[in-house]
């Protein structure tokens, strides 16, 4: 059996609340495993808190109860220094391609920070290798050796989210959290990027962590699925399963409710949709009934 | 709505209290020997100690300081060390005159740079650089430089207006807006520049915004647009600059008291500050800090009526 | 295989990484403060060689001597030597400004920097401490401190510096809590950077170019604060001093008023040097950052550089055709170029859309989708115009239409519905407000009237409670919501033809959904015509009758949209409907995570992807 490399347990994040409120408590007690080169879609709508989940595994989110696991230790609650150690574990890719690199550091100085972050002092590497391990990197995500003294805003939205992804790569982590690594992009560049993904995957071992609002898409690279609403997890299993058969509620009103681009399958699923809507009401109105 | 003016308001009293403790030990401290400085080199060591003790000088300070305090909260803010008048009359009087400037002062500002800033923003082109350049030049002019090219031009050369002097408005009208109108002008460049700035800026980010399409898409006429949306959007920032302003203005105001020989605050302060009459100085820094809350909060309750984001806050 | 994409050409040079100092020199205003502050400082280094005089020697004769001779620049009302005052006066006043600027970044970006980056309680206690220095009067401060510490300029500059380092701190602590929520931040943080650098590498990059801009400022002000106290008698009068001389030429300004004119340049030029000088800067450092990215759908209209080819047009089924409501030909639409020069982003474009149909206007960022719909309303940005072809809408040209014309078609003919619900309700007005206002405009109705049509329209649009969502602003409302009150707005005066550009795109799939059959449900009960921008072919394949393919500026395909959806024949097309993934195979469970024996199959699958 393939060993678990993430293990999530009963995890609870809360932010704290403005002006000496109540803690938002933003997951409410989320369990969740991703084994080695699996990738684990993460699926839900705003404010479900599958961003902050990523953001969690990854030390960017207040952890208030549970445990994150990682490769057998518990990273949840890592001093600053402790945490620097999983650099080269534990990468991510953001969803804006523009925010997500500094407008001002050439390609190669966005692709030799991870490097230069783990030698002692920070020392810089010599210019020969730094080269070196910047064309390697570039040529991972196919993208031209001389893209590196080239600025982010020199290249489109896919060709930044290829440089995200070459830093995500630069330190050769085991597990990549992706957050909404395609959804800035346009169709035909979504693609390609997730092509790209599923390569370095299969060559590599990489585990994802793949978060999205976009079921097809998580259907598309995820080996499992988990889906999110309101801060907890309501459906968790087989990709294909989650993304074509959903048992919950939510996941069955979150699949009829994406349209199909096909006019006649579309009419048939927005027929299917209002059926759905119609027996969940009557449902919940029983339900009421009883109570 | 009320617990907004009452939070704003002792947070006010806060500063007040703040910036008079804080005033009051730092000139006592100085310390240095005040009955020979007001009695000068001539007088004798037994009237200078005398005169110390008349003014407590020789009690040690916090009981000074319990003294002055149980008189501040009675409206008693002491006597002046040098002339023997009480602060609270030497200031009160002397009030009028430099508020109807920085008064004056700031509604000229408001109108011409709305004015200005609204047509740079709206118009652009060279319209919009003449603007940008004028006002960058009178930012960076101090204001006392401009007052005395103005008491060159207009009243030495032209002859329009006299150099120096105060007429009261309760002796004439006439003769009180012909005093103050320099004054004004020399206090008013300065902020006229860095606010028309801020118009202009806080017009171009509201025109920016994407409801400004939507409401021309409405079929709104573009002066509804521009006077009633994007303005009362832009009011906010430039309140708040406007509220800036207001607090410099009292500062430029000495300045252009001094020039105009306008018996205002500033010539109290200049005289106070150059004898070290520190019970003087000490009612000036609290009756401007006091100005200053009250300011503060008008602008505060203008920028609660203008976006109600903040009435919450 | 996604192999090497192509870049484009390299700019020439890229100007981020020329320094700011040899960009400012190319600046003319920049040169010129430039050189001007060069030669104050050159003048109070060098003072005691180049003075002719002894700046403190009086002699009596020489009382207010005109300039010329011994005395270049004249003698003052002591007969001292103005010009060897000058130059001495202008150490008092370096000096000055400098200390108060020193001081000043010391305090305000220390504080900054730890307020921004770490934020929380720091960051509350030292916002409150600066809100109150700066509700502190400047001058009266300084008039008090002046009274304590007898005439120091030093020590009256530093505390002047105190008062000042709100600026600082201001500018500071917003950039750095800016940049903290920048995603580099974040990534920096995972790729394992310690925080000190994190902030050498990210945030203190951010911060110098505005604190040099703010330091220039502040040199100014604090040059004429220095002046200034001097000029009120305040100063040390041992030592000559810009204020101080500008006092004793005061005090002659009957008998010989030229003597005004020397402090006066001297305070008034250094002054506007500094703040021409961080002018100069601002706009050198705006250049640099060159044309923002855009990162919104729809303004990334790209250069249109595409040779004329055939639009490829799907037969109409038979008897389908209702009355063109909206007949569109040949548009194009520019964007005027600082060289003078026009960006054409939309080319050629013809297409028509009838009373009762939706007609989808389909495409990539950058193929000028959302011009044509802007074009249509003649809302383009500043910039943009048609600049070819024609809008004909009953039996007018709206490409030459006068914009009395336009606003009167405008919300009562044309109605529109934007992308972001949160950004197009203006925050400073009630949801009722904004509602009724074009209803009264353009019905001409009552208050009443209007409110009472508006409540109507919110019941209509499926808001649950309308009375409290009238008398809401738009903060209080969630972007669904909002979405239906832009819907309601636009359907209020029972428009012809609604243009709908990506409606549903900022919204959740199962409010989309939602969305989507609220148009479906107001385009048959008000008979309009939809225009429907989208980028989503899911979209598309549910509520648009006839759909245009844009790519680059141009159509390249359209047609009813069952023909289409089921034939595409434009290679453009086909790419796209290649790359939807709705309804693909799924990736099945995780077989072998070996990725030696995984490579092969790698390979294998890829390419899949033109």
């Amino acid at each position: 059996m393939t060993e678990r490399l993430l293990d999530i347990d009963d995890l609870v994040v809360e932010y704290p609340g403005r002006r000496r409120g109540a803690p938002v408590r933003v997951l409410h007690g989320v369990s969740l495993d991703v084994r080695r080169g699996e990738t684990v879609g993460l699926v839900g709508e705003s404010g479900s808190g599958k961003t902050t989940l990523g953001r969690a595994v990854l030390g960017l989110a207040p952890v208030a109860g549970g445990s994150i696991r990682y490769g057998g230790r518990d990273i949840a609650h890592l001093s600053r220094t402790e945490r620097r150690s999983l650099a080269t574990e534990i990468q991510v890719v953001f969803q804006d391609p523009y925010s997500s690199l500094n407008p001002a550091m050439t390609i190669e100085q966005v692709l030799t920070e991870p490097l230069t972050a783990r030698r002692a002092g920070g020392a810089a590497l010599s210019r020969a290798d730094a080269g070196r391990r910047v064309r390697d990197l570039l040529d991972q995500v196919h993208l031209p050796a001389g893209a590196g003294d080239r600025l982010p805003r020199e290249f489109s939205g896919g060709q930044r989210q290829r440089i995200a992804i070459a830093r995500a790569l630069a330190l050769e982590p085991r597990l990549i959290v992706c957050d909404e690594p395609v959804s800035a992009l346009d169709l035909s560049t979504q693609a390609r990027v997730l092509a790209l993904f599923r390569e370095i995957q299969e060559r590599t071992g990489v585990a994802y962590l793949f978060v999205s609002h976009d079921l097809a898409v998580v259907r598309h690279l995820s080996h499992r699925v988990a889906v999110l609403y309101r801060g907890e997890i309501v459906e968790w299993g087989d990709g294909d399963q989650v993304t074509s058969r959903p048992e919950h509620p939510y996941t069955q009103r979150l699949l009829l409710a994406a349209p199909v681009p096909e006019p006649v399958a579309q009419e048939q699923r927005r027929a299917d949709r209002h059926r759905l809507l119609e027996t969940q009401r009557q449902q919940d109105e029983q339900a009421g009934v009883l109570a | 709505m009320l617990r907004f003016v009452l939070r704003r308001l002792a947070a006010g009293v806060v500063l007040v209290v703040v910036i008079a403790v804080a005033t009051f030990f730092l000139l006592h401290a100085a310390g240095g020997d005040i009955g020979r400085r007001i009695l000068g080199q001539t007088a004798s060591a037994e009237t200078v100690q005398f005169k110390n003790q008349q003014l407590g000088l020789d009690q040690p300070l916090l009981s000074q300081f319990g003294h002055w305090l149980s008189g501040a909260v009675r409206g008693d803010l002491g006597t002046s060390w040098f002339s023997g008048q009480p602060v609270v009359d030497a200031i009160t009087s002397r009030t009028a005159v430099t508020l109807s400037l920085v008064i004056g002062a700031t509604l000229v500002t408001a109108v011409i740079a709305v004015l200005l800033g609204v047509l740079a923003a709206q118009r652009g082109g060279w319209v919009d650089r003449v603007v940008q350049l004028a006002s960058v030049l009178g930012t960076a002019v101090p204001g006392f430089l401009v007052a005395i090219g103005l008491v060159l031009v207009f009243a030495i050369d032209l002859g329009w207006f006299e150099p120096t002097g105060y007429t009261s408005l309760s002796d004439s009208a006439g003769g009180w807006l012909a005093a103050i109108t320099l004054p004004v002008l020399a206090l008013s460049i300065g902020s006229i520049a860095s606010v028309t700035q801020q118009v202009r800026g806080a017009m171009l980010d509201a025109l920016r915004q994407d409801w400004v399409r939507t409401l021309r898409s409405r079929g709104l006429p573009e002066s509804r647009v521009v006077y009633e949306h994007v303005l009362r959007n832009a009011a906010g920032p430039a309140l708040s600059v406007l509220a800036v302003q207001f607090i410099a203005l009292i500062g430029g105001a000495i300045f252009v008291e001094t020039i105009f020989a306008i018996p205002g605050l500033g010539q109290v302060a200049v005289g106070a500050t150059s004898q070290g009459d520190i019970p003087l100085v000490l009612g000036l820094v609290i009756a401007v800090s006091l100005l200053v809350v009250v300011v503060n909060l008008v602008v505060d309750l203008l920028q609660g009526w203008l976006n109600p984001k903040v009435r919450r806050a | 295989m996604t192999a090497a994409l192509p870049l484009g050409p390299t700019p020439a040079v890229s100007t981020a990484r020329v320094p700011l100092l040899r960009r400012l020199v190319r600046n003319p205003t920049g040169v010129v403060a430039l050189v001007w502050l060069v030669l104050i400082v050159l003048a109070a280094v060098l003072a005691p060689l180049l003075a002719p005089h002894d700046p403190a020697t009086a002699s009596a004769r020489d009382v207010l001597a005109p300039p010329g001779g011994a005395y270049p620049l004249g003698a003052d009302s002591s007969g001292r030597d103005i010009l060897s005052r000058l130059l001495f006066a202008s150490r008092v006043s370096l000096t000055g400004a400098a200390t108060t600027v020193v001081v000043a970044a010391a305090l305000g970006i220390s504080a900054g920097l730890i307020a921004g980056y770490h934020g929380r309680r720091f960051e509350s206690v030292a916002s409150w401490v600066a809100s109150l220095i700066m509700s502190l009067n400047a001058v009266v401060v300084l008039l008090a401190v002046r009274s304590v510490l007898g005439p120091s300029m030093v020590g009256a500059m530093a505390v002047f510096g105190v008062l000042i380092a709100p600026a600082f701190y201001r500018v500071v602590a917003a950039a750095v809590s800016g940049v903290r929520h920048e995603l580099y931040v974040d990534a920096a943080r995972v790729a394992g950077l310690s925080d000190s650098r994190i902030i050498a590498r990210h945030v203190l990059t951010v911060v110098r170019a505005p604190a040099i801009i703010l330091a220039a400022g502040i040199a100014g002000i604090a040059i004429a604060i220095s002046a200034g106290l001097d000029f009120l008698g305040l100063g040390d009068p041992g030592r000559p001093s810009w204020g101080g001389m500008l006092n004793a030429a005061f005090g002659v300004i009957y008998r010989a008023p030229l003597q005004l004119l020397w402090p006066s340049a001297a305070i008034g030029l250094t002054c506007i040097a500094l703040v021409l000088l961080g002018n100069a800067l601002r706009d050198e450092l705006e250049r640099s950052a060159g044309p923002a990215p855009r990162r919104r759908r729809g303004r990334t209209a790209a250069a249109v550089t595409v040779a004329t080819e055939p639009v490829v047009v799907h037969e109409e089924p038979v008897g389908a055709r209702g009355g063109d409501l909206l007949r569109i030909q040949s548009l194009s639409v520019g964007y005027d170029q600082p060289d003078g020069s026009v960006t054409t982003v939309v080319r050629d474009v013809s297409f028509t859309v009838r009373r009762g149909e939706v007609h989808g206007l389909i495409g990539e960022s950058g193929s000028g989708k959302t011009q044509t719909a802007w074009s249509i309303l003649r809302l383009l940005p500043p910039g943009g115009r048609i600049v070819g072809g024609t809008i004909e809408f009953e039996d007018a040209d709206l490409a030459s239409a006068s914009n009395r014309q336009m606003t009167a078609l405008r919300g009562a003919k044309i109605a529109y519905v934007p992308q972001e619900p949160m950004s197009n309700l203006d925050p400073a007005f009630t949801i009722g407000h904004q509602l009724t206002e074009p209803l009264r405009l353009t019905l001409g109705i009552g208050a009443a009237e209007a409110r009472e049509r508006a409540l109507a329209l919110l019941t209509r649009v499926g808001i649950p409670d309308p009375p409290r969502t009238y008398a809401a602003y738009p903060h209080q409302i969630s972007g669904g919501m909002a979405q239906r009150v832009l819907i309601a707005g636009a359907v209020s005066c029972n428009p012809d033809l609604l243009i709908a550009d990506e409606p549903t795109t900022a919204l959740d799939v199962t409010v989309q959904a939602e969305v989507l059959d609220l148009l479906r449900d107001l385009r048959a009960e008000f008979d309009m015509g939809v225009l429907l921008v989208t980028h989503d072919l899911g979209v598309v394949a549910d509520l648009c009758d006839r759909v245009s393919v844009m790519r680059a500026g141009r159509i390249v395909e359209t047609g009813p949209t069952r023909s289409l959806f089921a034939d595409p024949r434009h290679e453009y097309t086909r790419a796209l409907f290649d790359a939807v993934l709705e309804d693909g195979p799924a990736r099945g469970p995780l077989i072998d995570t070996d990725p030696t024996t995984t490579a092969d199959t790698a390979t294998a699958t890829q390419g899949a992807r033109p």
